[in-house]
């Protein structure tokens, strides 16, 4: 079975014949080509999916894209404009929360859509929001200073993505 | 006016160069290619964990409308392997297989759909035999040979037997023994393999991306299994999704989509699952430990006799290497002078293991360090003085002849020390808290490589042209390591330029200078030289063109990095106009750089194998763990690591504490909650739900020192950074979970029920303190 899929990738809309089983993940990779994101398990186990569908991280790997009907989906690909990095990308830059930068851009739009419902969080609030989220390099310790440093030059006056 | 001086790159906090592609979803991997027509790659998968293959019919699976290809055996024309001596793997196994999930056939499809329904066409018929999934079983006397060749099972025996350790043990005022059991671990690389192969049927001509740690080797395996000459092959590295050792050899699936892109003639994508980079493995073995320490009552160290067997799985892979590591690497951390070492490793029929990141020291230092905790304990001396009565002096060579030409343990100790405030603390914290430390040490890099063609370690090539920026080829893989960033610093701080002047193009065989890859720690050391010397060499070129024009000797021509100029007063040349100059007649530059290791550093003769941790420079890391135990649960929570680490030189500070924090981080995991686990030889835990990788939870925070005690033949002093404190987190972690609770864990990873277990069993032995374990 298939059907029409009409939504919003990174601001551009999209009216795409698709597969009913067809994965979020699949479909931004294969069908709009934007390959950051990433497919780092079988289903829901690390995160390097993560996608923002209406401003909310959800993991493109065990969503089905025939269910974001009318929805606004984002990934890493859309968030610097004019090639200008993000707060949270220049963070994950200049903070080495990213080595092989695979987890990264689940851990930025994790991170992303922390920020934009809490400005200002703590720790532990970083943690939290980051808690699905698997790194092998880092240890973390470095994400959570990405986040940090990203919170701050927002704070000062930086604009968001 | 400001006195102009050149740039300074290295010692400085830098960004990767290739941090953008990173952060903005640009950086490719493998998976992320793909061409018009790309055929999907499919593997067939052993379901039975050792059997004869009897017979096999994919004629159904070809002549499904959509199959392109579908490759077996009779496709490979050799075996391949890591170690020229030891290569007895196939590609798609031949007449047997060896562990549940050992590839037997591949198929290359329109779809996913097509791909996954030709496989379930393919019949195979397996004559099944007995399968030992613990080295005991298949060591037992009458058990099937998995290998014709190794009798007994046994991939190698390894020992030696160096001063006179019955004398020396004899000679202590306290002899202690330990018996530890470490479970097999895997790197969950957060990237599963894949790998993007184009053939080009009109020429013949193969290029190949896929994701490793060592482009050179596939390349050499791809040509022996494809029968292809090797310069029919183009091997073009993308960004890789972390290593760890996981890739640090050929895997099947490289050279799969190989023969499925030739036969095809097509252009085919394989990507593993995460089950299915689970059952590749090429992990840490499990591995059981005796070890019997001597020692004077003020904590010098008179002798150590010690026995590994190693758990290695169906083929033989690293497995020579990691026994031999394990034993010698005993030495060259603490002033020993006696040691006698007995390792076994044993061929199972569970998935191979391999190189897993601090290859073969791990297991082997959480016996020494928890042991030699117990004993200062006994001893009443503290756990700092025991390991400062056992310091080397640099230069060395340990008794093992392993070379030890800087060392900063001693600084190590003091900073974590100092860090962790372990004289007013430990000791005095609430219930159910600990602090525990200790200290381990890795190689930069082996000095004797695996292939030896009597080239130089490594070769870099830097190329200037008429835009005068500075193009650094080299076939180092950057595997999210840093290494590229590293290469550049070294070239801008030999030249004194700034590091936006260079660009770095890492691993493609077309362009690049071979490279034996990344693992052990060999990249910095090595390939970061090789860049000094070529930048050296460019510079000459260039004081050379300076001094033409300027018309003045070149000894008088002064180089500030972007000024060339032949005293105060002259306003000298631009970077862009020496290089104009050093062009004119002449076109384009390549210079080259190398770097050889010394013979001095090759490891000694004294046993079989005894060059296997021969290196030009250790670092060494200390490291204190505080915990909180849940009395209860016997759940864990680690608070709090410090950790000091001696690079020989901090090129990077960024990068290198982001190197150390990874390593306690991954040691972390293996010391707590990682382990692979098979009924049967089906794996237990192949996602990373039930194997437990740590979150961000509960992971702590990592305070890290570094230190800096200079290496006289490093790259500006520097050692490796990515591997040495690793190790000593298992040890650090049990010794402060003994700090709290008074037990001491001598099976890893130390989950709560096994924790749990030695709690119940020191209340049952009314409170008395199990401090010795099994032995
Ligand atoms: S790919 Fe791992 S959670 Fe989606
Ligand atoms: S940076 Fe490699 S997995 Fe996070």
């Amino acid at each position: 079975m298939k059907t029409v899929l009409s939504l919003t990738v990174n601001g551009v809309a999209h009216d795409d014949v698709i597969p009913d089983n067809m994965l979020l993940v699949d479909y931004l990779r294969e069908k709009t080509g934007l390959t950051g994101t990433k497919i780092g398990c079988d289903g829901g186990e690390c995160g390097a999916c993560t996608v923002l569908i209406d401003d909310r991280p959800r993991h493109a790997c065990l969503t089905l894209a025939a269910t974001c009907q009318d929805s606004r989906i984002e990934t890493v690909d859309g968030l610097s404009r004019d090639s200008r990095l993000t707060a949270l990308q220049r963070g994950f830059n200049e903070k080495l929360g990213a080595q092989c930068g695979f987890c990264t851009p689940g851990m930025i739009m994790a991170s992303e859509a922390l920020l934009r419902r809490n400005p200002d969080p703590s720790e532990a609030d970083i943690r939290d929001a980051l808690a699905a989220n698997i790194c092998r390099c880092t240890g973390y310790v470095k994400i959570i200073e990405a986040v940090q440093f990203a919170a701050q030059e927002l704070a000062s006056g930086e604009l968001a993505s | 006016m400001n006195e102009m001086t050149p740039v300074q790159s290295v010692g400085v906090a830098k960004p990767l160069v290739d941090g953008p592609e990173k952060t903005t979803g640009k950086a490719m991997f493998a998976a992320d290619f793909q061409a018009a027509e790309t055929l999907v790659g499919r593997i067939l998968r052993s379901p039975v964990a050792h059997a004869n293959i009897t017979a096999m019919d994919t004629s159904k699976a070809e002549a499904l409308p959509g199959v392109h290809a579908v490759v077996t055996e009779a496709d490979c024309s050799d075996t391949y392997g890591v170690l020229p001596i030891a290569m007895n793997e196939w590609a798609l196994a031949r007449g047997r297989v060896r562990y549940r999930g050992e590839p037997v056939a591949a198929v290359a499809a329109v779809d996913v759909a097509t791909a996954q329904r030709a496989l379930d066409l393919i019949e195979v018929t397996y004559e099944e035999l007995p399968a030992y999934f613990s080295a005991e079983e298949a060591r037992a006397e009458g058990a099937v040979l998995l290998h014709d060749d190794k009798p007994g099972n046994i991939e190698r025996d390894a020992e030696f037997d160096l001063g006179d350790v019955d004398k020396d043990m004899a000679e202590a005022d306290l002899v202690r023994e330990i018996e530890v059991k470490c479970s097999e671990v895997c790197q969950v690389q957060m990237e599963p393999h894949a790998t993007f192969a184009e053939y080009d049927g009109a020429r013949e001509r193969l290029t190949i991306r896929p994701s490793t740690q060592v482009p050179f080797y596939v390349h050499k395996m791809l040509a022996r299994t494809m029968g292809m000459a090797e310069g029919h092959i183009r091997v073009i590295k993308p960004h890789i999704g972390g290593g760890f050792g996981s890739r640090t050899e050929t895997l099947q699936s490289d050279l799969i989509a190989g023969l499925l892109a030739r036969k095809a003639r097509a252009t085919v994508k394989v990507v593993l699952s995460r089950e299915e980079t689970f059952i590749t493995h090429r992990g840490r073995p499990e591995s059981h430990i005796t070890m019997k320490v001597g020692m004077k009552s003020d904590g010098t160290i008179t002798a150590v006799d010690f026995t590994v067997q190693q758990r290695g799985g169906a083929y033989s892979g690293y497995g020579i290497v990691t026994i031999l590591y394990a034993g010698s690497m005993i030495y060259g951390l603490y002033n020993i002078s006696s040691a006698r070492f007995q390792g076994l490793r044993v061929l199972t029929n569970t998935p191979p293991c391999g190189a897993f990141r601090g290859h073969g020291t791990v297991k082997t230092r959480f016996a020494f360090e928890g042991l030699i905790d117990d004993m200062a304990r006994e001893l009443g001396l503290d756990p700092f003085a025991v390991r400062r009565a056992n310091l080397l002096a640099a230069p060395t060579m340990t008794e093992n002849d392993l070379l030890v030409n800087s060392y900063g343990l001693d600084q190590c100790l003091d900073w974590v020390e100092k860090a962790s405030d372990w004289q007013a603390r430990k000791g005095k914290l609430p219930a159910n808290k600990g602090m525990g430390m200790a200290c381990s040490h890795y190689i930069s890099g082996a000095s004797k490589p695996k292939h030896w063609t009597g080239e130089p370690h490594a070769t870099i090539h830097l190329r200037v042209d008429w835009d005068a920026s500075i193009t650094l080829l080299t076939g180092a893989a950057e595997i999210g390591q840093g290494s590229s960033t590293v290469m550049a610093q070294c070239v801008a701080e030999t030249l004194g330029v700034d590091m936006s002047r260079i660009n770095v193009v890492s691993s493609d065989s077309a362009l690049t200078p071979k490279d034996n890859g990344s693992y052990s720690s060999r990249v910095t050391y090595m390939v970061g030289n090789a860049s000094i010397d070529a930048a050296q060499n460019l510079k000459a070129r260039l004081i050379e063109a300076a001094a033409r024009k300027l018309e003045i000797a070149t000894d008088d021509v002064e180089c500030l990095g972007e000024v060339y100029r032949g005293g105060q007063q002259d306003q000298g040349l631009t970077f862009d106009e020496v290089v104009m100059e050093a062009l004119a007649g002449e076109g384009t530059i390549t210079v080259k750089g190398t770097f050889d290791t010394i013979p001095e550093s090759w490891g000694g003769r004294k046993y079989r194998g005894a060059a296997i941790g021969g290196t030009m420079a250790f670092s060494y890391a200390a490291q204190v763990v505080e915990v909180t135990v849940d009395p209860y649960t016997a759940e864990i929570t680690v608070d709090k690591v410090w950790v000091a680490h001696d690079c020989g030189k901090a090129l990077n500070p960024l990068a290198v504490e982001g190197q150390v924090q990874g390593s306690v981080w991954m040691g972390m995991g293996q010391a707590m909650s990682e382990e692979t686990g098979f009924h049967e030889g089906l794996p237990l835990a192949a996602n990373m739900l039930d194997y437990r990788v740590p979150t961000i939870i509960e992971s702590p925070p990592i305070e890290v020192g570094i230190i800096e005690a200079a290496d006289p033949h490093g790259p500006f002093g520097a050692k490796e950074a990515g591997e040495g404190s690793l190790s000593g987190f298992l040890p650090a972690l049990t010794n402060a979970v003994a700090d709290a609770m008074g037990v001491r864990a001598c099976e890893l990873p130390l989950t709560p029920d096994r924790l749990l277990e030695l709690l119940e069993k020191k209340a049952r032995d009314g409170g008395a303190n199990s401090d010795r374990g099994a032995a």
